[in-house]
């Protein structure tokens, strides 16, 4: 078993905690206001989602090749399954919110517009009920999606902080585990012989 | 792995993560902070002033499908390089409408009439239009709309907006008063036939050398004008334009030719309560042909939302303050008229009353 995530699957895991934040929050600005950013918030939106899908589905599809690290065998079964599904939720959220958003447009009769050329078809025929029930649901999935990712995050950060159990690491670039404060100053001088890893393709920035 | 005891600052640490991220969102969203202007207040303001019409579009409620096709000249080619300029002939579908909440309001009302388009080019290239049949708007920003329609709100006992609320908003709102007198002045098309439909802001057209060029365009109709005697618009038979509008087009198609007109240096594209000089250089850019009009029942114009800023490559947004405003407003009536069950139209109506 690998003991963190292929490296991929960390690349593809930072980039998109950027851009899914960057578009929960475009996504809720946009709405609140009728101001001149209104309309640039929308026309980031549509992009922005769109390439998250893609890197979903390609970031899915390396994830089922490539497994994912054990969680500690100490970790409560219960814990472990929360977690598992936590995760396959997130995937559903990644992948389910440009669909909705997608499916939404398609039903509203909008032209899924990306760039000044680039004009996605419709994936639903046009329903005006339609449409307000992906809208509603857009937004509500948003914020599920939000709280996932908020209990994603302080539940990565205990397991870094206080339980120090590696888990946060399998996420992460360090050479080491890097519980411990001075693991990434060690790392350069004492790579662990079994970690299994090349340092050059992993090096931190 | 044993679980060390967590020191307080380890904890706080943990927590502040997600509480940072969660108020960066209350913040974004609206939340907390300084109260905003959304699509929402707009439909909210509109509501507030007109009452609420389940299952219609918040403005111009009352209205008629309408189809044909644009014939470009090529005329407006070196000015924009939407695909739709390059001669030819495009499908368009449209909609005919009166200002107002109120989808069976009677047509004898010294407001706004209307036209949406949507031309749809090749590519899927599409773009829609909301045009009035006057060259300027009563206001220039969202907050002057919002604040126009909460001192406009007709009194419930008097039918009649309070003077001294209406008397403060135009102190303040002088463009408000001048589209007044300008309104009271004009003379109101007596057919949808025979009205010109300005676009009323300011957008950018973007030629073949990304150079962008201020614009407004106008849809001129062939029909001559007539227009309505003032006097007696509350004797005119309630859906009066819209017959007349379906007997026209029973006899034969309508046309309209687009006219741009372009913004010389300096000229304000920011304020829809302005018009522009008319010696401005102005070019045709092609023939609008409507042929035939159906009720919103069964026409293809109920069910989207004619937002002028869903434009096609060649043309962009200006500086106008109203554009994001309309397309975020339309939006929110968009989202809220959806999830209610559309009800009959106006034209509708008077075509099942005239089956039976």
């Amino acid at each position: 078993m690998p003991d963190r995530f292929h490296v991929a699957i960390r690349a593809l895991h930072w980039t998109m905690a950027l851009l899914i934040l960057a578009m929960l929050f475009i996504g809720v600005a946009m709405v609140s206001t009728a101001g001149p950013a209104y309309a640039s918030l929308v026309a980031l939106h549509r992009p922005i989602g769109i390439a998250i899908l893609l890197l979903a589905l390609i970031r899915l599809a390396i994830r089922l090749h490539t497994g994912a690290p054990p969680l500690p065998a100490d970790l409560p079964r219960l814990q472990q399954r929360t977690a598992r599904g936590a995760h396959i939720l997130l995937y559903l959220a990644m992948i389910g919110m440009p669909l909705i958003g997608w499916a939404m447009l398609s039903a509203g009769g909008y032209p899924v517009r990306l760039s000044a050329s680039l004009v996605l078809p419709p994936i639903v025929p046009q329903n005006l009920f339609a449409y307000g029930l992906l809208r509603r649901a857009h937004t509500l999935v948003a914020f599920a999606f939000l709280a996932l990712i908020l209990g994603h995050l302080t539940i990565a950060l205990v397991h870094g902080f206080i339980r120090r159990d590696g888990v946060l690491e399998t996420m992460l670039f360090a050479r080491t585990p890097a519980a411990l404060p001075d693991a990434e100053e060690e790392a350069g001088q004492a790579l662990p012989a079994d970690s299994g890893e090349e340092p050059a393709e992993i090096a931190p920035s | 792995m044993p679980t060390p005891h967590p020191s307080l600052a380890t904890l706080t640490a943990i927590a502040a993560a997600p509480a940072l991220l969660l108020s960066g969102f209350a913040w974004a969203s609206g939340w907390v902070g300084p109260s905003r202007i959304g699509g929402g207040t707009i439909v909210d303001a509109i509501e507030h002033n007109a009452g609420k019409h389940d299952g219609y579009r918040r403005a111009h409620a009352k209205g008629i499908c309408v189809t044909g096709y644009f014939d470009a000249s090529g005329g407006a080619a070196g000015l924009s390089r939407a695909r739709l300029f390059a001669p030819g002939r495009y499908p368009v579908l449209g909609r005919f409408s009166t200002g107002g909440s109120n989808p069976f309001a009677t047509d004898g009302r010294n407001v706004f009439h209307a036209l949406a388009l949507q031309l749809t080019g090749p590519g899927g290239q599409i773009w829609r239009m909301a045009m009035d049949h006057t060259p300027i708007f009563p206001v220039a920003t969202p907050d002057a709309f919002v604040a126009l329609q909460r001192a406009s709100r007709p009194d419930p006992a008097t039918g009649k907006p309070d003077p001294t609320a209406m008397k403060a908003y135009l102190a303040r709102h002088p463009e408000t008063k001048a589209y007044q007198d300008y309104i009271a002045a004009a003379p109101l098309p007596d057919s949808f036939a025979g009205g010109t439909y300005y676009s009323i802001n300011a957008f950018r057209f973007i030629d073949r050398a990304g150079a962008a060029h201020a614009v407004r365009w106008a849809f001129e109709p062939d029909a001559a004008f007539g227009a309505l005697d003032k006097t007696k618009l509350a004797s005119l038979p309630t859906d009066y334009l819209f017959a007349e509008l379906r007997a026209r087009l029973a006899k034969g198609p309508l046309r309209w030719h687009m006219t741009v007109t372009v913004a010389a240096p300096g000229d304000v594209t920011g304020d829809a309560t302005r018009i522009w000089p008319t010696d401005r250089q102005k070019v045709e850019a092609g023939t609008l042909t409507l042929t035939a009009a159906e009720p919103e029942e069964t026409g293809a114009c109920r069910d989207i939302t004619f937002d002028p800023t869903l434009l096609p490559d060649g043309v962009a947004l200006s500086d106008d303050p109203l554009l994001p405003a309309r397309s975020a407003a339309y939006s929110s009536s968009f989202q809220r008229r959806a999830l209610e069950t559309p009800g009959p139209s106006a034209a509708g109506k008077a075509l099942a009353g005239k089956g039976r």
